[in-house]
């Protein structure tokens, strides 16, 4: 116990060195270290894949490859899941950019979902399509926002703890929306989700995903404009830097954080709408199979930049799919992927350290 | 057949009261560990692979020593949990990581080694055992005071559970003590409320928070031994554990920060999550919405103690905020 007393006081005291605070870093520099600890991580990963498959090293990524971009059907797959959880991450910008640490991504998808399945049951064979499909997609909006308010409201309000409320939300919707789907799933309570006829996307060009894709990019060019030259979004940053410099410049902070709520929780219905109508066709409380917490991971890697989001959700698909191939060639257990995603995300945490302080080791004192 | 329900409520209770005292430990020194429930089923199979283990070694577990078969899971669960909780404990300290970030992706790692050894345990070691079914251990596990038959409705309720119960329940009140009464206890909670100044005072902030969720997750870990020992039969299921993590989070806000309060609290939660079973005739989707009241319940607290804004109530002061000395 001393010894571990003296070390930390060491180590406080900077006998060790000392950490500096980068003042500015020029981007490749970053970016080589972002590089750089992706390359760590995969050789961590394949040490652990190696130790626990026969593969070598080598084979492993080439059928994690293969997982990926294998067949043509594979990598619509894959992208129509990196939309997906891009569609979430952007949602959940907004409000990050703000320090509002939105982590009810989840329920607020479910919500969206459930909206939307709730129009095709109800409204489904009554309305043609080309009406239904804007009232789903006006439904799920709505829903989610007003989900995504409610924390929002008692933040402004009462100063509620944000991330503990969201947090909260996330099992009250899955619940609910567990309810519903017994509710409605052929025969009523069996579990297996009703297959929603009414009101699926149309399909573009032959492929199914297509217009997923699309409406992802939209979003994407239209948030990038947004959070970058909006009036409103240089707002958002204002209260995210500093509220107080916030309510100096006359900005309504209340009004702020409950508008960017209100979009982030409609963002995550959209992506709710394009799971239901566009890819599932049906409801189940996994629908949304923890996007809204990988999505965390997906905006903060990209440092809250949508064209960079790109990447990073390009990235975290093309390892779970590529890592769950793996594990189905070796029959091993499908959470194989969900270790290789941490490991990475747990290196790239760790390298934003290197990228905004600078280590100054100490000199050795000579003995005289 | 309240003695049951009580008995039931109890056992449903304890994976949630050691999750809770861990994260209250940790979220005192200022970290909202989210990676809990990860911890938890890492908790759980670190302690399934140690017995797997230790029972494969005989040729028939019926020869294994029950001290051994105890003590030897006990371990592994505490090693797991405790280099968990190192990781996040180095990303978020020292590397000064975003602590929302880092705990979820523990959280996302967690859950996977535990559906991943638990799955693949068999195939990995090359045993020929159908499933993991720790039935010996779990015996040792779930050994109860011998006399706590005899003393009916007395004995159902207070002395017929195993021991992790009820070191659960000293767990909580230990570190309510030493949370409120003694000097480490002052200390920790200075860092959380307000680092700068805990540091100014001479107090090692690295080391708490350290410490801390060090200690608070070997805690945690032990709610998930317990499930899967004692309440499971040390019977491995994947994702079996279900929400119980969150559900140890939402305890923490339940019960105002306090591992005293949380007692009566995992009981609390205990009981709603077991009376749907008791109503009758009741449809299996209401059970759903039945599932959703312990979280509503949080939300509620979080909202009153929110509006009455009383000091003692709050959320430590610099809860998911990291410290840079070098920034004051």
């Amino acid at each position: 116990m001393r010894k571990l007393d003296n070390f930390f006081l060491k180590v406080a005291s900077g006998s060790y060195g000392h950490i500096i605070k980068r003042d500015d870093i020029i981007w490749w520099k970053a970016w080589g270290i972002r590089i750089l600890s992706v390359f760590f991580a995969l050789i961590v990963c394949g040490f652990v894949t190696v130790s626990l498959t026969d593969l070598n090293p080598i084979e492993m990524y080439v059928t994690m490859v293969e997982g990926a971009v294998g067949t043509p059907r594979l990598t619509w797959n894959l992208f129509q899941n990196t939309a997906i959880l891009l569609c979430v991450s952007l949602a959940l910008t907004p409000a990050f950019k703000m320090k509002f640490w939105n982590i009810g991504g989840e329920g607020q998808i479910l919500i969206g979902g459930l909206a939307t399945a709730s129009c095709m049951i109800f409204l489904g064979g009554k309305l043609p399509n080309g009406v239904l499909i804007p009232i789903m997609f006006l439904a799920s909006v709505v829903a989610a926002s007003i989900w995504a308010l409610v924390p929002a409201y008692f933040k402004t309000r009462f100063n509620a703890n944000e991330t503990l409320f969201t947090l909260m939300m996330n099992y009250v919707a899955i619940q609910l929306v567990a309810y519903f789907t017994l509710e409605w799933s052929v025969p009523k309570g069996s579990g297996t989700p009703r297959t929603l006829e009414f009101g699926q996307l149309p399909t573009l060009l032959g492929q199914k995903y297509l217009i997923n894709i699309l409406v992802v990019i939209v979003l994407t060019v239209l948030l990038y404009i947004y959070l970058k030259y909006s009036k409103q979004g240089y707002e958002i940053s204002v209260v995210g830097e500093s509220e107080k410099t916030a309510k100096y410049i006359g900005i309504n902070v209340k009004k702020v954080i409950l508008r960017t709520m209100a979009i982030s929780g409609a963002l995550c219905g959209v992506a709710g709408f394009l799971l239901v109508a566009g890819t599932d066709h049906s409801l189940k409380s996994d629908t949304s199979g923890g996007r809204g917490f990988t999505a965390i991971m997906v905006s903060w890697l990209a440092k809250f930049n949508p064209v960079f989001m790109i990447v990073t959700s390009l990235l975290i698909v093309f390892l779970q799919k590529g890592a769950s191939k793996i594990s189905e060639v070796y029959r091993l257990n499908s959470s194989f992927s969900d270790i290789i995603t941490g490991i990475i995300i747990f290196f790239i945490i760790g390298s934003e350290f290197f990228i905004n302080y600078r280590i100054k080791l100490a000199r050795k004192e000579k003995n005289v | 057949m309240i003695t049951t329900i009580i008995q039931r409520a109890v056992m449903q209770g304890t994976p949630l009261l050691f999750g809770s005292t861990g994260e209250i430990l940790t979220e005192k020194a200022g970290h909202l560990n989210l990676g809990i429930p990860g911890i938890m089923y890492v908790g759980a199979i670190s302690g399934v692979a140690g017995s797997f283990l230790y029972e494969q070694s005989f040729a028939s577990p019926t020869m294994i020593n029950p001290l051994l078969a105890v003590l030897i899971p006990f371990l592994c669960s505490i090693v797991g949990s405790v280099l968990m909780g190192l990781i996040y404990c180095f990303l978020t300290v020292t590397l000064r990581a975003n602590q929302n970030v880092t705990g979820l992706a523990l959280t996302t790692f967690g859950i996977g080694i535990g559906n991943f050894f638990g799955g693949s345990l068999i195939k990995l070691v090359n045993t020929d055992v159908p499933s993991i079914a720790l039935s010996n251990t779990s015996n040792a596990f779930k050994t109860s005071l011998p006399f706590a038959e005899k003393l009916g409705w007395f004995g159902d309720i207070f002395l017929s559970y195993g021991f992790l119960v009820y070191l659960a329940i000293i767990v909580a009140v230990i570190s309510s003590f030493i949370l409120k009464k003694t000097r480490m206890g002052l200390h920790l909670r200075a860092v959380g409320e307000s680092p700068e100044t805990a540091d100014a005072a001479g107090i090692n902030v690295t080391k708490y928070k350290y410490l801390s969720t060090c200690i608070g997750s070997a805690i945690a870990g032990l709610g998930g031994l317990y499930y899967v020992m004692d309440y499971a039969n040390g019977v491995w299921s994947n994702n079996g554990f279900g929400d119980r993590g969150w559900l140890s989070i939402a305890l923490v806000i339940f019960s105002v920060w306090r591992p005293s309060l949380s007692i009566l609290g995992s009981i609390l939660f205990g009981f709603l999550y077991v009376i749907p079973t008791y109503i009758p005739n009741i449809s299996v989707s209401a059970k759903k919405l039945f599932e959703m009241l312990p979280y509503v319940v949080t939300i509620v607290v979080l909202i009153i103690t929110s509006v009455r804004n009383k000091k003692e109530n709050q959320p430590p002061a610099a809860l998911g905020l990291p410290y840079f000395r070098e920034e004051r």
